[in-house]
């Protein structure tokens, strides 16, 4: 569903991308028109037919299998190994340990700034352990079964030490520390902002709303976790690592660092990937390890992480705190904002973004999609014994959004404006675009108050309390929560840059070649696992060139055949990958008209490329095929000036500003007064993400991306013990959301083409996580509400609605009993 | 437990006949010993389906079975669907309406929905909805597999 926003000349219907795209996007010329198609994708018939290739698949004969040894405690000395039993076994290669790995550095994400500690992240653990799933040594046996065998006979004793399972723990006095390099477990410590004056605002504001919210720990988990084959390639040199990894060559900089080798001698291949959602854009030890035994060994090695391992020692996610003070004027204009945010960022730092990934989000993100001019923010990394965090589709945004869409919620009561009123006063409006908000970061145009407007008024805002009271007789608690937000996307180097990794992304690079026949390869370091970029690419591609997308196929996965680059995360992919595309595609199509000009005696400033045809612009009598062209270029060069021809090729690099997605999110719930259970009655997604190369890649994206967020809000939480034991570790446990817990989604699109892309097109792929967790807690306290219960930490699980119910009946027991009847 | 026993089982109408241990799972063999990977392994304990095929005709989660266990029956798995080249009329569904993101679950839902129109060939939305309930997919929030289940019914009620 495309529908025309209500407001400002500058947004046009998202069915008019193509021409959205014409109009604003000199460096790719108009022809064929294919962006803004809802093309099927080029990817789904090998994947629809088990033809996939997945790192599982591959298995070589001779292959040696490897199996973890997992610390089954939260924090210890190793005191012994002994591998004699495991050894023993009919099978069994070797045990790899530590001692094994003396030349092999430890991972370490480095901040180059005052408040952060770094750690080092052992590849093995080395003397000791720090969270539960810690891996200890590595068992190489000829199948996975003896492998596993024979991992359950390596003794390892260990001497225990008290566990730190959490922000409390962490932060008392006399703690025991994680690292001894940060004696108070703070990893990360930053106050990026405190504006002057705002305690003096805060004194004297009209209405002052304080909240309080947090979120459990979870994780991405994608259906394939992570798997590994590793060789080492005699005739090259080389350690050829398979990896299911968002980022190919990332994974080559930490294997080369960690081996000690050049970069030209590790070559890193994820071939199809089955979902990372984050949790494979940064490196996995047990990636280096495969590699490190490997080249040790002289043998493929293969590690096929089960779901047990995924979902106690893959990475992790989430587990925040925020205190949250809103300063409002009489108005109801939000004129100061305090925040303190903590996050259990576990055991170790994830490499290259470090354990600040979340906590510098959170701060730096906090104000979103309104107004504001005086802000402070404290943030903080807190080490704990458990898994390591890394990111997770949206990062911080899912929670900062929590935090700002709660307050804005608690404002509209407080100044009797109610939700829509007091958010629309407070978004950023269309003549404010580009707007510098208080970190200096620059929104290019949006349709925020716009979007809020539709959502409302698709989820018939004006008439709910009618529809609300009508239930409440029937004694039904339903609930209407909306979530406003802004998606920051596609950070380029400078941004990255202003974190202060040592390590910095940002730029992509491709290079578009034609080969004789007229068809055309892409390569670029991007890599798609689910986003469709061999369909979306090309129809960038096709549209520069003038041929059909079936004629442009898209490499990518292999650091020996692609540009140099940073992979798919952050929703970077269709604005960097896809613009240096574009860039690349439109050089080659001057390559084309260059030819085409002198092969039909005109002026290249006069030909166009359209259907598979090079012509003098609207004259089809002079036209050649530009499979003619292509042949001539390399069969035939002798006929071209020197210049020309001699083969088709063009490399570009795109390093973004950044591009600014919006959205607001509505829901409809119905609380069970009895049992607790949430049940969602409506999903509604008004978004603008510029021009959509293809809408229905789009409302995928945004749909997979709505549901993890209703996982968030609603199912997932991995738990643990006090001794830092993780207790879900099935998907018994872990509940991902069933297409029985969902609605079906109501996906809007408004379009306000970016200036800043060769397309028009903003990054977009983790707005449906960010927006729903806020608007399903928000749905539900707006149900709550009404017998005065109300709960600020996600998931939110049948228990604490039932306890936040009877919490508030015992407050008001005639009010709650009338209100429920 | 690591004795071999000889199997003859049938897979995608083709006769096997195979030595395997009494542990190895139906997901192993169908994978490793004949080299169909279209079946993918999801959680290994049941939960997500991605290694959902037919057995006998029946969808059964092949990490929970032994290889052993299908001596003598008939297994299909969804290299019997179709080709890229020749996609069933389910498979074209699910392009169709972007049932499918990284790939993953795929195999597993098809197989799963395969079963389930040959026995409910009308089904009404929610016993759609609740047969799709039975496997996990992380990518696409279910809306595009729902759609293209429907689609699949409705043509095949046409035809």
């Amino acid at each position: 569903m495309h529908d025309a926003p209500g407001g400002p000349a500058a947004a046009v219907p998202a069915g008019a991308a193509a021409e959205a795209h014409a109009g604003t996007a000199p460096e790719v010329p108009a022809a064929g028109g294919w962006i803004g198609r809802s093309l099927r994708r080029a990817e789904d018939r090998y994947l629809l037919t088990g033809r996939g290739s997945f790192v599982g698949d591959h298995e070589v004969p001779g292959t040696l299998h490897l199996v973890l040894v997992r610390s089954y405690v939260a924090s210890a000395t190793i005191e012994a190994i002994d591998a004699s039993a495991a050894l023993r076994q009919p099978g069994v290669t070797a045990v790899i340990t530590a001692a094994d790995l003396a030349g092999v550095a430890p991972l370490r994400g480095v901040l180059a700034r005052p408040e952060f500690v770094a750690t080092d992240m052992p590849v093995l653990a080395a003397g000791r352990v720090r969270h539960v799933g810690e891996p200890i040594a590595a068992v190489l046996a000829d199948s996975a079964y003896t492998a596993e065998d024979a991992a359950e006979l390596v003794e390892v004793s260990y001497g225990e030490l008290p566990a730190v399972a959490g922000v409390a723990d962490a932060l008392a006095d006399g703690a025991v520390a994680v690292h001894e390099a940060a004696p108070g477990n703070v990893l990360v410590d930053v106050t990026p902002v405190s504006s002057p004056g705002l305690d003096d605002i805060f004194t004297s504001a009209a209405h002052v709303v304080e909240v309080r919210v947090s979120t459990a720990r979870i994780t991405a988990a994608p259906l394939e976790g992570r798997a590994c084959v590793a060789a080492f390639d005699e005739r090259t040199g080389q350690v050829v690592l398979q990896t299911s990894t968002q980022v190919p060559h990332t994974v080559r900089t930490a294997v080369a660092l960690s081996l000690g080798m050049d970069e030209h001698q590790v070559r890193v291949i994820s071939p199809d990937v089955g979902g990372g959602f984050g949790q494979k854009c940064v490196v996995a030890r047990e990636e280096v390890l495969a590699a490190a035994v490997a080249r040790l060994l002289r043998r493929t090695v293969k590690w096929v992480e089960d779901r047990r391992e995924g979902l106690t020692s893959g990475f992790q996610a989430r587990e925040q705190f925020y205190h949250v003070r809103g300063a409002f004027d009489a108005t109801g204009h939000l004129v100061g904002l305090d925040a303190d945010i903590r996050c259990d960022v576990g055991a170790y730092s994830c490499f290259p973004v470090t354990c600040g990934v979340e906590v510098l989000m959170a701060a730096n993100e906090l104000p979103g999609p309104y107004r504001l001019r005086t802000y402070r923010a404290r943030s903080r990394g807190i080490a704990t014994n458990k898994t390591p965090i890394a990111p997770y589709r949206g990062v911080s945004r899912p929670q900062t959004v929590l935090a700002m869409e709660r307050l804005m919620d608690e404002a509209g009561r407080v100044t009797g404006l109610g939700a829509v009123e007091v958010r629309d006063r407070n978004l950023v409006a269309a003549q404010e675009f580009p707007y510098r908000n208080v970190m200096g970061a620059s929104y290019d145009a949006g349709t925020y108050r716009e979007s809020l407007a539709r959502c409302a008024e698709l989820l018939g805002h004006g008439s709910w309390p009618g529809v609300q009271a009508r239930a409440l007789a029937e004694g039904r608690l339903l609930g209407l929560g909306l979530a406003c937000f802004v998606e920051p996307t596609a950070y380029g180097t400078a941004s990255f840059g202003m974190r202060k990794m040592t390590i910095v992304p940002g730029y992509e690079r491709a290079t578009v070649r034609m080969d004789p026949s007229g068809s055309v390869i892409m390569m670029v370091g991007t890599h798609s696992h689910g986003q469709g970029h061999a369909t979306t690419y090309a129809q960038i591609a096709a549209d520069a060139l003038g041929i059909d997308p079936g004629r442009v196929r898209l490499r990518q996965g292999d650091t020996e055949l692609v540009p140099h680059g940073w992979g798919t995360f952050a929703s970077r992919s269709i604005v960097a990958g896809g613009g240096a595309i574009a860039r690349a595609s439109a050089d080659l199509a001057g390559q084309l008209r260059a030819i085409a000009a002198h092969l039909i005696e005109a002026a290249p400033g006069d030909v166009e490329l359209v259907g598979g045809r090079a012509q003098v612009r609207g004259d089809p009598a002079t036209s050649v095929p530009i499979d003619e062209l292509a042949r001539t270029a390399h069969h035939a060069a002798h006929l071209l000036p020197d210049g020309l021809g001699r083969g088709l090729e063009a490399t570009a690099a795109f390093d973004p500003e950044g591009t600014f997605s919006n959205a607001t999110h509505g829901a409809i719930v119905e609380v069970s007064p009895d049992t607790g259970g949430v049940r969602l009655v409506r999903y509604v997604v008004v978004e603008d993400c510029g021009v959509m190369i293809n809408p229905m890649i789009v409302d995928g994206q945004v749909a997979g991306g709505v549901a993890q967020g209703i996982g968030a809000a609603l199912f997932e939480e991995l738990c643990f013990d006090e001794s830092g034991q993780p207790v879900s570790s099935s998907f018994v446990d872990y509940l991902l959301p069933t297409a029985a817990d969902l609605p079906d989604f109501e996906i809007h699109h408004l379009c306000t083409p970016t200036p800043r892309t060769p397309t028009g097109a903003k990054g977009m792929g983790e707005g449906g996580t960010i927006g729903a967790p806020a608007a399903v807690l928000n749905a539900v306290n707006d149900a709550l509400a009404q017998v005065g219960a109300s709960v600020g930490r996600i998931p939110v699980r049948p228990a604490d609605v039932v306890a936040a119910i009877a919490e508030a009946a015992s407050r008001d027991p005639v009010d709650s009993r009338r209100e429920t009847q | 437990m690591t004795d071999v026993h000889p199997i003859r089982i049938t897979v995608n109408g083709t006769e096997h006949e195979l030595a395997v241990e009494p542990r190895r799972t139906l997901a192993d063999v169908l994978r490793h010993d004949l080299a169909l990977t279209g079946t993918h392994v999801g959680c290994e304990h049941g939960i997500c389906g991605a290694c959902t095929v037919l057995v006998d005709g029946l969808p059964a989660r092949s990490c929970l079975m032994f290889g052993v266990q299908t001596d003598g029956r008939s297994v299909e798995t969804v290299e019997a669907l179709g080709t890229p080249e020749a996609l069933g009329p389910l498979q074209q569904a699910f392009t169709d309406h972007h049932g499918l993101q990284c790939g993953f679950c795929t195999p597993g839902f098809l197989m799963l929905v395969t079963a389930f129109l040959r026995e409910t060939p009308s089904p009404s939305d929610d016993e759609i909805r609740e047969v799709v309930a039975s496997n996990l997919c992380r990518c696409t929030g279910y809306q595009g597999i729902l759609r293209a289940v429907r689609a699949a019914a409705d043509a095949r009620a046409a035809s």
